[in-house]
């Protein structure tokens, strides 16, 4: 390992899998697999239970900003798991000379975004450092919901078999493309929004009509490539994706052309990837797209027998290659 | 460092121009290419326009592949 | 998008790859010598679509892996000096130079900072007229007209804190050291975006002089399957010439006002390229008029330079004489997150390419 932690630790990929592994999981004897939320189980019900740190710059930016992240991501942690969110913690660390309305505003967001989402902020911490200590202003939100002890299944994707399939409910790598766009110092212009939502209560639709669903996980920092290979090395066998099937809006097109990034690695902060029994995927598809922000769904791949734990793309034009996790950063601070 | 990809004028003001590509507006130095207009399709490299697109012989290459 | 997605047509890519299929007599082996291609053909999966006798591999098109150890460290000490930003194209900034990175730098508190432009370089030159602004330039034909353009609209306006520090260098002189350098090769698939600056007939000594086949080729894989069908032919025939594929933006003669900008402001020198040491006449430094902006001229520095990594073998990789897998080094310590030499950072990097887009067999 290195020496020094470096900005590529953070960013959701390879190194930062290999930092959690090395420093934090052995020495805090964590069970294994880590999943989005842990499931503390009782005898009738169980508690997910997640936390998360906010860094994202600028604080603002097309769609959201750093509050109502931090409500959003947490909650997502929750749902993933198949947990009901119902309480948030939020924490803040806040710069010297940090504008006071501003606060105000991403404190609105947060309780906006909460109403939304049905959570409830319980409890919390606010630090002020001196200036230059933090850059304006970091947000830790924790959170905990309910579900069914049987359900940790969805977490882990222990019931995933060959053929299943996977669906993606929308666009990707529109939040990474909103933030670079909104840091403004490069030369283009992009109208595209952050995808920043709470997927709560679509979640909760497609479990109660279908109980087929067999993994779910969000898909935020280190891009769909990132889930799916961890996805991969959980349950140890393959998955094919078809590239012509995965949503990527035209303007995010665009600048990846341009700019040489992949879509798949992007980061994202309202898409849910979702494993469902082969046969019951139009199923829920009709269920994701009567909702707003499930609009854009499809079918994008599926589990496959052989190249255990590797992802391999079905290239637009017919071409095969593996999809890798990526390394390092595409865009730092991104969430 | 970018690469090119093909982009439309959009708008031009002097030596510089406003092109789209797939939407997203990217600023482009004509300074190295001649006649542009508005709607032309340019190869935008490293801000700068470093030819026009030929519409003709683009449907060309594709009519022979297509054969 | 237009332009971009007819040449991505699954149909006709599949179409392509048939004919490839039915027009192969023997083992074949072309080079690319453009990141772009490098890019292209790993990320859509082109070596999966091919018979098996036909070999595609990597020259020194990337200019970022062929900027040698030496500019990065000159870069870096560069800015450590005061007062002084250094702006560069992105790719640059993950470089290993011999004991440090400008990335490395940059989180240490230099003054580095990405731009997409000469011009939005030159623009921070305008609003920090207190510091001295350095640009890196790096980039082939394809890229030096950019700087060329920007040195000049610097010195109309009398901007006297924008330097170059360059690095840009020529195709045809790398080509030539590649067929000398004893590869054995059936033809090339030559880079597109250099040749609508250049024009093809900057090829036109390669079939002339070494009888092997050319043809200038666009990005999408359509262009490449194409020009690899073309050059099948060619071979086949026995009839080695060179050949546009990419006519939509390539000419015979190329682009006269961007020749004129690049003559008007540079002229050849001898360049060191990673892999290959010194190629002659390779190169191009400011002329005479303009060597107020070359930071060299201006305040030369010093470096002490220290040898690359004996092991790494992105000399031999960019020469076309080994692959990513023949390096001990690759995958194993030398990984995109952890690269050790210059063609597993770039995007464009051969080691980099293969390791991302790992094609399944």
């Amino acid at each position: 390992m290195n020496d020094f932690v470096s900005l590529n630790h953070g960013s959701g990929g390879k190194l930062t899998h290999e930092l959690i592994e090395k420093v934090f999981v052995k020495r805090f004897a964590m069970s294994k697999p880590l999943t989005d939320s842990f499931i503390i189980k009782g005898s009738e019900s169980a508690l997910a239970f997640t936390t998360d740190s906010y860094v994202v710059d600028p604080l603002f930016f097309p769609g959201g900003n750093i509050g109502k992240l931090a409500i959003c991501g947490t909650v997502n942690d929750l749902a993933v798991s198949g947990a009901d969110p119902r309480y948030i913690a939020a924490s803040f660390i806040i710069e010297e000379g940090f504008l006071m309305k501003d606060l105000v505003l991403i404190a609105d967001s947060m309780a906006e975004e909460a109403a939304i989402a049905g959570v409830k902020i319980v409890t919390g911490d606010t630090k002020v450092v001196d200036k230059g200590k933090c850059d304006k202003l970091f947000i830790t939100t924790s959170g905990t919901g309910t579900l069914r002890p049987d359900m940790d299944y969805i977490s882990t994707g222990k019931k995933i078999e060959p053929g299943d399939k996977l669906i993606i409910n929308g666009p990707l790598g529109n939040h990474a493309i909103a933030i670079l766009g909104a840091r403004n110092n490069m030369a283009f212009r992009t109208t595209v929004t952050s995808d920043c939502a709470s997927l709560n209560h679509l979640i909760h639709k497609v479990l109660q009509n279908c109980k087929e669903i067999l993994f779910m996980r969000d898909v935020t920092r280190g891009g769909l490539a990132t889930v799916l290979n961890e996805l991969a090395g959980m349950i140890r066998c393959g998955i094919m994706v078809n590239e012509a099937s995965i949503p990527v809006d035209d303007q995010v097109r665009g600048l990846c052309e341009m700019l040489g990034f992949d879509p798949l690695f992007l980061a994202n902060e309202g898409k849910v990837l979702i494993a469902v029994r082969a046969g019951e995927e139009n199923r829920v598809l009709e269920i994701l797209r009567s909702d707003p922000l499930g609009k854009y769904s499809e079918v994008i791949g599926e589990i496959i027998t052989d190249k255990k734990e590797l992802v391999v793309l079905n290239t637009s034009v017919g071409g095969k290659r593996i999809i890798d996790m990526p390394s390092g950063m595409q865009l730092p601070r991104i969430c | 460092m970018c690469l090119s990809i093909p982009a439309k004028i959009i708008s031009i003001n002097g030596s510089m121009a406003e092109v789209s590509a797939g939407g997203v507006i990217f600023s482009a130095g004509l300074h190295i290419i001649e006649n542009a207009s508005v709607g032309d399709y340019i190869l935008l490299h490293a801000g700068f326009a470093i030819q026009k697109i030929s519409e003709k012989e683009a449907e060309e290459t594709l009519k022979l592949l297509k054969r | 998008m237009k332009y971009i997605d007819e040449f991505r047509n699954k149909d006709l890519v599949t179409k392509l790859a048939d004919l490839i299929h039915k027009s192969v007599i023997h083992d074949y082996t072309f080079m690319e010598v453009c990141g772009g291609h490098t890019a292209a053909i790993q990320r859509f999966g082109i070596p999966s679509l091919l018979p098996e006798n036909v070999r595609l591999i990597s020259g020194p098109g990337c200019p970022v892996c062929v900027t040698g150890t030496d500019f990065i460290d000159r870069a870096i000490a560069y800015s450590k000096v005061e007062d002084v930003i250094i702006t560069t194209y992105g790719d640059l900034i993950k470089v290993p130079g011999s004991s440090s990175s400008l990335e490395k730098e940059k989180a240490a508190g230099a003054n580095i900072r990405i731009v997409l432009s000469g011009l939005d370089a030159l623009e921070i030159a305008r609003l920090n007229s207190d510091k001295k602004i350095i640009f890196l330039g790096i980039g082939f034909e394809t890229t030096a007209p950019g700087s060329a353009v920007t040195i000049k609209q610097a010195a109309k306006e009398n901007i006297e804190n924008f330097f170059l520090l360059s690095a840009h260098k020529l195709m045809p002189p790398a080509m030539e050291a590649i067929i000398q350098g004893g590869v054995s090769l059936n033809g090339f698939i030559c880079p597109g975006h250099v040749a609508t600056i250049t024009g093809s007939s900057i090829f036109n000594f390669i079939p002339e002089r070494y009888n092997l086949s050319c043809v200038v080729t666009g990005f999408e894989p359509a262009d490449i399957l194409q020009s690899i069908l073309m050059l099948i032919k060619m071979v086949n025939q026995k009839t080695p010439k060179v050949e546009i594929q990419y006519s939509r933006a390539v000419t015979l003669y190329g682009n006269l006002i961007a020749q004129r900008c690049l003559s008007e402001v540079f002229e050849t020198c001898d360049a060191s390229w990673r892999g290959f040491g010194v190629i002659p006449l390779s190169g191009l430094k400011l002329r005479k008029d303009f060597e107020s902006f070359d930071i060299e001229n201006k305040s030369p520095i010093k470096i002490v330079y220290k040898e690359d990594n004996v092991l790494c073998i992105c000399g031999e990789i960019l020469r076309g004489l080994k692959t990513p897998e023949d390096c001990p080094l690759f995958s194993e310590i030398c990984f995109p997150e952890n690269p050790l030499g210059a063609c597993m950072v770039s995007n464009e990097g051969a080691c980099n390419s293969w390791y991302k887009y790992r094609f399944v067999k």
